[in-house]
């Protein structure tokens, strides 16, 4: 049980490569994290697995516990069980928190089924007062005015709703006060489970303080560049990525 | 005149607009004792005035009528081409089985029995109606109305009952809210008109469920022009809800209706449409009420559906403190074009008008917002407020808005908004991450856009009008 990527090349519709063979695999039960300097391809390696139609998927494959995924529509995956926590989530107006989150449920049951509205609201409830987030959410459109902090608990708030088989965190780190990210670190490390596979995308080293990956992965260049255990992280806060431009011709 | 060759959609792309109308998408056979033939003439107008037994003044009103709309020219100057391929020399006029509206179902014939029933009326009617009128081509089927409400004196009639029976209170109002010269399509309306409802709700009653009218056009090559009128007296309240459909044929369909509303001192009208026409329709009405000292009228109009729609419902606030408010959805996919709007024109002091008008565009869909805003020098204290917000789904909608407030004088207040949006990318991708299909998806972000407006429905319709715009964007997916 795993989402596994082998030798994963995507480009833009242009023609530019982004993703130039990128080759991971995260088993179930395991935190892996990706760091890497800006445009890396951390974010492009997010948006490919989940299906975004910007980017053109040349050669390799992406399989989760066996599926293909490259086959399915971003609907689908979602629904197969892989969940994307945005760097930037997009507001949607006029839709409400709780009626977006129930509307994302209420896809994964079969036609014909309805979501159970008492049983929702209170799973809801309980999740939001896990990250301490105020009942006014539910009523709030979807992102819609929200603070970046705000924004990220709320991604956060639809993963745990959503229980996802695997989820991938890009920057949930960017633009959080310490506090808020304790609080997304506490969400995220309730999830964690031996079923689930969860992939951290990051700069710093920060996030990793509160949510401890089983292994460190440095991207450069479009490529998995260093595989490591968590002391890698440590490496890297402390020395920086000074030693691509030794090494980023050599992946690991 | 025909979808086909005056459209160059191609046969899928038909294919998906019309996927969603299938409720309303059937037919029955014609079984038509009264039928006025093709094209119109002098002819056909006596036609109609003989079938329906009318008294001389309103065969004379229609014969001038027919002298106006002839001399009418079309308005493609400033409206669409689209309307030269109205042909009115192959449409149908008037045609109907010659039965006196049921006021059992159990006496409706069969199959149209049927056609409301696949419609749901009978069960709206038990559900939440004061009274229901359904309309089958030409003529009422069924007209019924709860007894209390007949013992407080309302009348709730068809137009020819009305002029016929109640010529005191028709007479008076008819044809002068909306006369017929007001533009070529309330002329031919006035010329041949059919059905639609008469109205009185007296002094000081204020009914608590809505009425009902339901119009449906089965037949082929038809055209529907039902007349409404309704009047409320002093302190009355009412409102008045309807519902329209017709199959998908292969030649297109004219829907021409006149609506003339009268709002007497302190009364109030709200007038909800919801209406979801077939593609090939062509839907020409005039709306518009006259509101008195304190009076209110609210038009409340969704539009889904048509090939093209041109309505613009207006109020005249002739009484000082009336009110006027257009509120209006339009949804116009692709092959469509909904061109409507509003019209305020305040006529006294210290009047105030409202016109929000939110308008959707998918695919080759195109929305125009026509609003026309009259303030003239010598009144102060009028009020205005006008926002109207496009929002596009994909890069081929168009939308268009035209705007023209005319204030003048300087003691009134007045605000224009206007806004264009689009559903971007992000925000699918955003929303399909989550496990919604592209329709879905799409749907959510539509009725997000227009959930402040979906308030004002009542629950019933507001209901309805949800499933009709998820229906329609999923249809809409490639």
């Amino acid at each position: 049980m795993s989402l596994l990527i082998n030798d994963l090349h995507a480009s833009l519709e242009d023609g530019t490569e982004i993703l130039k063979g990128v080759t991971l695999e995260i088993p179930a039960g395991e935190v892996h994290a990706i760091m890497g300097p800006n445009g890396s391809g951390k974010s492009t390696l997010s948006k490919v697995i989940s299906g975004h139609e910007g980017y053109v998927v040349t050669s390799g494959s992406v399989t989760m516990d066996g599926q293909d995924l490259l086959a399915m529509s971003i609907d689908e995956r979602s629904r197969a069980g892989i969940f994307l926590a945005f760097q930037y989530p997009a507001e949607v107006p006029g839709v409400s928190n709780a009626n977006f989150i129930r509307a994302a449920l209420q896809s994964r049951l079969p036609k014909g089924e309805e979501i159970d509205a008492v049983a929702y609201y209170k799973n809801l409830y309980a999740k939001m007062d896990h990250l301490e987030m105020d009942r006014k959410f539910t009523a709030r459109s979807v992102n819609e005015g929200f603070s970046g902090g705000e924004k990220k608990r709320n991604e956060i708030l639809q993963m745990m709703m959503l229980e996802p088989r695997y989820s991938i965190l890009d920057e949930t780190d960017s633009g959080l006060d310490i506090d808020a990210l304790k609080i997304v670190a506490k969400g995220v490390n309730a999830m964690r489970s031996p079923e689930r596979g969860m992939l951290l995308i990051t700069h710093y080293q920060r996030l990793l303080d509160y949510i401890a990956p089983d292994y460190v992965h440095v991207m450069a260049a479009g490529r998995i560049v260093r595989s490591g255990g968590p002391e890698l992280a440590l490496e890297l806060e402390k020395n920086g990525y000074d030693f691509l431009k030794e090494t980023e011709l050599v992946p690991a | 005149m025909s979808y086909d060759t005056s459209s160059n959609l191609d046969a899928e792309t038909r294919e998906a607009i019309d996927i969603d109308r299938s409720k309303g998408d059937f037919s029955f056979p014609e079984r038509h004792k009264f039928d006025a033939g093709r094209g119109l003439t002098e002819r056909t107008v006596d036609y109609i005035s003989d079938v329906k037994g009318e008294p001389q003044w309103i065969r004379e009103f229609r014969h001038r009528a027919l002298k106006v709309f002839r001399e009418k020219p079309m308005p493609t100057n400033w409206a669409t081409q689209d309307l030269e391929n109205i042909d009115f020399d192959v449409i149908r006029y008037y045609l109907s089985d010659g039965e006196k509206p049921k006021r059992s179902w159990d006496e409706v014939p069969e199959e149209v029995l049927r056609t409301f029933e696949r419609l749901g009326i009978p069960e709206q009617e038990r559900a939440f109606l004061a009274g229901v009128e359904a309309q089958y081509d030409s003529e009422a089927a069924y007209s019924n109305m709860k007894e209390e409400l007949t013992k407080l004196g309302v009348i709730f009639v068809n137009s020819t009952e009305g002029l016929k029976e109640h010529e005191e209170i028709f007479r008076p109002w008819f044809g002068k809210v909306i006369p017929t010269g007001d533009n070529k399509f309330s002329a031919l309306n006035s010329a041949v008109f059919s059905g639609g409802s008469f109205i009185y709700i007296p002094k000081g009653v204020k009914l608590k469920q809505p009425l009902q009218a339901y119009f449906r056009i089965n037949s082929e090559n038809f055209g529907q022009f039902e007349r409404t009128l309704i009047i409320a007296d002093e302190g009355a309240e009412v409102m008045y809800m309807e519902g329209c459909t017709a199959p998908k044929f292969e030649t297109a369909t004219l829907h021409s209706a006149v609506v003339e509303l009268v709002a007497l001192k302190g009364a109030k009208i709200q007038y909800v449409t919801v209406q979801n026409w077939s593609s090939n329709v062509f839907n020409l009405v005039t709306k518009r009420g006259l509101a008195m000292e304190d009076a209110e009228v609210r038009w409340i109009d969704c539009n889904i559906g048509s090939r093209l729609t041109m309505k613009y419902p207006g109020v005249i606030m002739k009484g000082e403190r009336a009110r006027g408010e257009v509120i209006s959805i339009a949804l116009a996919n692709s092959g469509q074009h909904q061109d409507t709007g509003a019209k305020m024109i305040h006529a006294a002091n210290h009047t105030t008008s409202n016109v929000v008008s939110k308008s959707i565009s998918v695919g080759e869909g195109r929305s125009t917002y026509r609003g026309q805003v009259h303030i003239p020098k010598h009144l102060k204290g009028c009020k205005n407020n006008t926002e109207c917000d496009a929002l596009l789904i994909n890069t081929k909608s168009r939308t268009d808005t035209y705007p023209a407030i005319t204030v003048k004088g300087n003691q009134h207040a007045t605000q224009h908004e206007a806004s264009v949006s689009q559903v971007s990318e992000d925000m699918l991708f955003y929303m399909q991450q989550r496990g919604l299909s592209e329709g879905q998806a799409m749907s959510l972000a539509v009725n997000g856009f227009i959930n402040d407006l979906v308030r004002e429905f009542p629950m019933e319709y507001s209901v309805e009008l949800k499933r009709l715009i998820d229906l329609e964007m999923e249809g809409s997916v490639g």
